[in-house]
């Protein structure tokens, strides 16, 4: 428990010896005047804004989205500590892949009681269309955003798992675009690991699990909720990166089983969508009728095996809250390995002496819905008000079922560039994870988000948190120092 | 272009043999026959604009028995567990958690709680055609105390899960002793009792479904059974005429016939 209460930084590292991956950045800020940081970020945030502009066209709500905050300095991971997180998500997303499918089939896991039967049945993300429903290679999760967190230099902890459609990976690819124009020197002291070819592996992915049947080129689309959805940002940019088309549920039909695409040249077949809408809008004849952002047969279609839904209906599941605390046990279960990530030790208020607990250390712990995102529905005890505290308290003893509690971690903290100076701010990481037909893959990187404001532990864009480009480094004598420093 | 997905074909159980069904579309079309989630016949098309209307004559003779409302010898594709979720057609209110806790209280055993929910229901609530709609949900209809089928079952499914019973909604038809003819088919609900399974209640007639009731699907609530969901592309105005008749075959056995 000590590490987590003493605060960790990226850059300084517990005895305040700068840390190898840091070295560089850190020798080259002392030599930096702060007027040239200063002029930097003033043009970070005019290539935002003029990328900005480009995407404004599609209505005010989306310039607004557009300006979440950049800081200019890079969050820098050594390939070895690269390489640790990227074994632990490549296993964490085959022990969701794997679970989803025998909660979809088998429920082997349900039976070895494992995971209590009434929390998936129960759960308003399980979905009893997919029951007893195979889909393409048995992936369900295709592209995951696990949410990743570190308190020390020893190890990473999982925060949650996004496996319905995280979004986020447009803020990767542009930052690193950003970051390319305004700092060439910088990557020229650092090898940095590329990310640019992210579209390509996300293709790759896709087309890997076309339906069997498909035998030449599959067509692929992504399919948004529209441009009031506040990611349609990103799915425009995702769209034009992929070469595929963006289409909205009106530009799709169904006949026969068959998706199909209106076209200026006549009614074109769908493969396989990137579909970045939740499962209730998908299809009106089986979730909410009225649903107009859905295609009427979908379900229908996709039953019959004619086409790919990524990530595949019925998901989210595996990714809520209650879930989470038992992914430790699903890894162990469908795998027989332990994880290499480890989760944040978590209480299920379900569970009288957990709750009970709970309700004695409110003011020390963070408490979350299972079923909330994005930083709403939650109780950060050290931060809160009496009130707040008091407003929790009956909320967990009304439904206690709703809730986990988890320590308030220690987050690491990166420097940031500010107009007084550089300063330290908690920080947490969103990779992202793809898993096809042809393998799982990561690219060496992430989102990395920021909390702006001084000691504040929220992080989400929601809520006022910014982000950073993530390097991956190269450069093997970062790691060698990294290992003698370990 | 219009899509259409029937669950309109009961299936044998124990209470109902199912002699003879057919479904008829008046339009070109290839009628897919699937299970769906639940378990239920499932019947899709798709047919090419333009359109003035699409007509869908089913028919069918079925041979039913009276098991004092149980439900055995279906087709389970879940357990029971699964019919504890809660749908935004079934969200208790404050209202109906009290309700039920208080209406339940006065009996014991589950059994027992849930014809005291069926007997209380039945008593405190009108039909009325005019309040409710197709999108109504228990809550609303809690507050009106007026309703039709549709509402009292799934009013009985938010009340039988809230004091811990697994409950699901059925379609199906009534034979009525006063006429053959009727605007609608039919809806009640089950609820999981340990050590009998599945019973089913009608809080529309305030007893257990018996020989005059024909089931055809099940479902956390309508919109999973609702016999007819459509959409279609283009068009402005769109109606739906419904004529059910259902009516005691001119035999001497105990078997009826329906057609809508």
């Amino acid at each position: 428990m000590d590490s987590r209460l003493t605060q960790f930084d990226e850059l300084a590292g517990a005895d305040g010896r700068i840390r190898a991956p840091y070295r560089k950045l850190s020798r080259w800020l002392a030599e930096t005047p702060p007027e040239l940081l200063a002029s930097r970020r003033e043009q970070a945030e005019l290539l935002f804004r003029r990328i900005g502009i480009t995407f404004a066209v599609y209505g005010a709500q989306e310039a607004t989205e557009r300006l979440i905050p950049f800081d200019i300095l890079p969050r820098i991971l050594a390939r070895s500590e690269w390489t640790t997180l990227e074994k632990g998500l490549i296993q964490r997303v085959a022990a969701l892949n794997a679970f989803l499918a025998d909660i979809y089939g088998a429920g082997e896991i349900l039976k070895a009681g494992v995971v209590p039967a009434d929390l998936v049945y129960r759960n308003p993300a399980y979905c009893p269309e997919m029951a007893g429903r195979r889909v393409p290679y048995d992936i369900f999760v295709h592209i995951a955003g696990v949410d990743i967190v570190r308190t020390d230099d020893q190890g990473f902890f999982v925060l949650e798992d996004n496996a319905r459609t995280p979004s986020g990976v447009s803020y990767m690819l542009e930052n690193r675009e950003v970051m390319m124009r305004l700092f060439p020197e910088l990557f020229a002291l650092h090898r940095v690991a590329p990310i640019e070819n992210y579209p390509d592996e996300l293709l790759a992915t896709l087309r890997s699990v076309a339906p069997p049947s498909v035998n030449s080129d599959p067509t692929i689309v992504l399919m948004t909720p529209g441009q009031y959805n506040s990611a349609f940002y990103e799915h425009s940019f995702l769209a034009d990166k992929l070469g595929v088309e963006l289409v909205e549920g009106r530009d799709l039909f169904v006949r026969d089983d068959v998706v199909y695409m209106r076209t200026t040249e006549g009614p074109r077949r769908v493969d396989v969508i990137y579909r970045r809408i939740d499962d209730d809008f998908l299809d009106p004849l089986c979730f909410r009728p009225d649903s107009a952002l859905g295609v009427a047969g979908l379900m229908g279609a996709y039953h019959a095996g004619n086409v790919t839904l990524a990530n595949a209906v019925g998901a989210g599941a595996a990714d809520d809250k209650a879930m989470y605390t038992y992914m430790p046990d699903i890894i162990k279960f469908y795998l027989g390995e332990a994880p290499l990530l480890q989760n944040v030790p978590t209480f299920r208020c379900r569970e009288d002496e957990a709750l009970a607990y709970v309700l004695d250390h409110l003011e020390e712990l963070v408490v979350k819905e299972v079923n909330g995102s994005g930083g709403y529905g939650m109780l950060v005890g050290p931060h809160a008000s009496k009130a707040q505290i008091e407003e929790f308290r009956a909320k967990l003893k009304a439904h206690p079922q709703n809730f986990i509690a988890q320590p308030t971690l220690a987050l690491s903290t990166c420097p940031i560039a500010l107009a007084s100076g550089v300063a330290p701010r908690h920080v947490d990481l969103r990779p992202f994870v793809l898993q096809g037909a042809n393998g799982a893959r990561v690219v060496p990187g992430g989102l990395t988000r920021v909390a702006m404001t001084e000691k504040s532990l929220v992080v989400n864009s929601s809520q006022g948190g910014g982000t950073k480009d993530t390097w991956v480094i190269d450069d093997a004598w970062v790691d060698e120092e990294a290992m003698g420093q370990a | 272009m219009a899509v259409q997905h029937l669950r309109l074909t009961p299936r044998n159980y124990d209470g109902q043999h199912v002699v003879d069904w057919r479904i008829d579309v008046d339009r070109d079309c290839r009628l897919v026959q699937s299970e769906d989630a639940f378990g239920n016949m499932l019947h899709r098309f798709s047919v090419d604009g333009p359109l003035e209307s699409i007509s869908t004559v089913v028919e069918g003779e079925v041979t039913t028995f009276d098991t004092a409302g149980v439900a055995s010898g279906a087709v389970e594709r879940f357990p029971p567990i699964v019919y504890m979720r809660e749908t935004p057609l079934t969200a208790p209110s404050a209202g109906i958690s009290e309700f039920a806790r208080k209406t339940a209280s006065k009996e014991s055993g589950a059994l027992g709680k849930l014809h005291a929910l069926l007997g209380a229901l039945h008593e405190s609530f009108t039909f009325d055609a005019d309040v409710t709609h197709a999108a109504t949900t228990a809550a609303e209809c809690f507050e009106h105390r007026m309703g039709v089928c549709q509402d009292f079952a799934h009013l009985f499914i938010a009340c039988a899960r809230e004091i811990g019973a697994p409950a699901r909604y059925v379609s199906g038809y009534f034979l009525r002793a006063d006429a053959e003819d009727q605007v609608a088919g039919h809806a009640w609900a089950e609820a999981y009792v340990e050590d009998l399974g599945w019973v089913g209640f009608d809080p529309a007639h305030g007893v257990s479904p018996h020989e005059n009731h024909v089931r055809v699907a099940v479902a956390l609530d309508y919109l999973g059974a609702a016999p007819i969901r459509g959409a279609r592309s283009g068009g402005a105005e769109e109606t739906m005429d419904v004529k059910v008749r259902v009516a005691q075959m001119p035999v001497f056995s105990q078997s009826q016939s329906q057609s809508q």
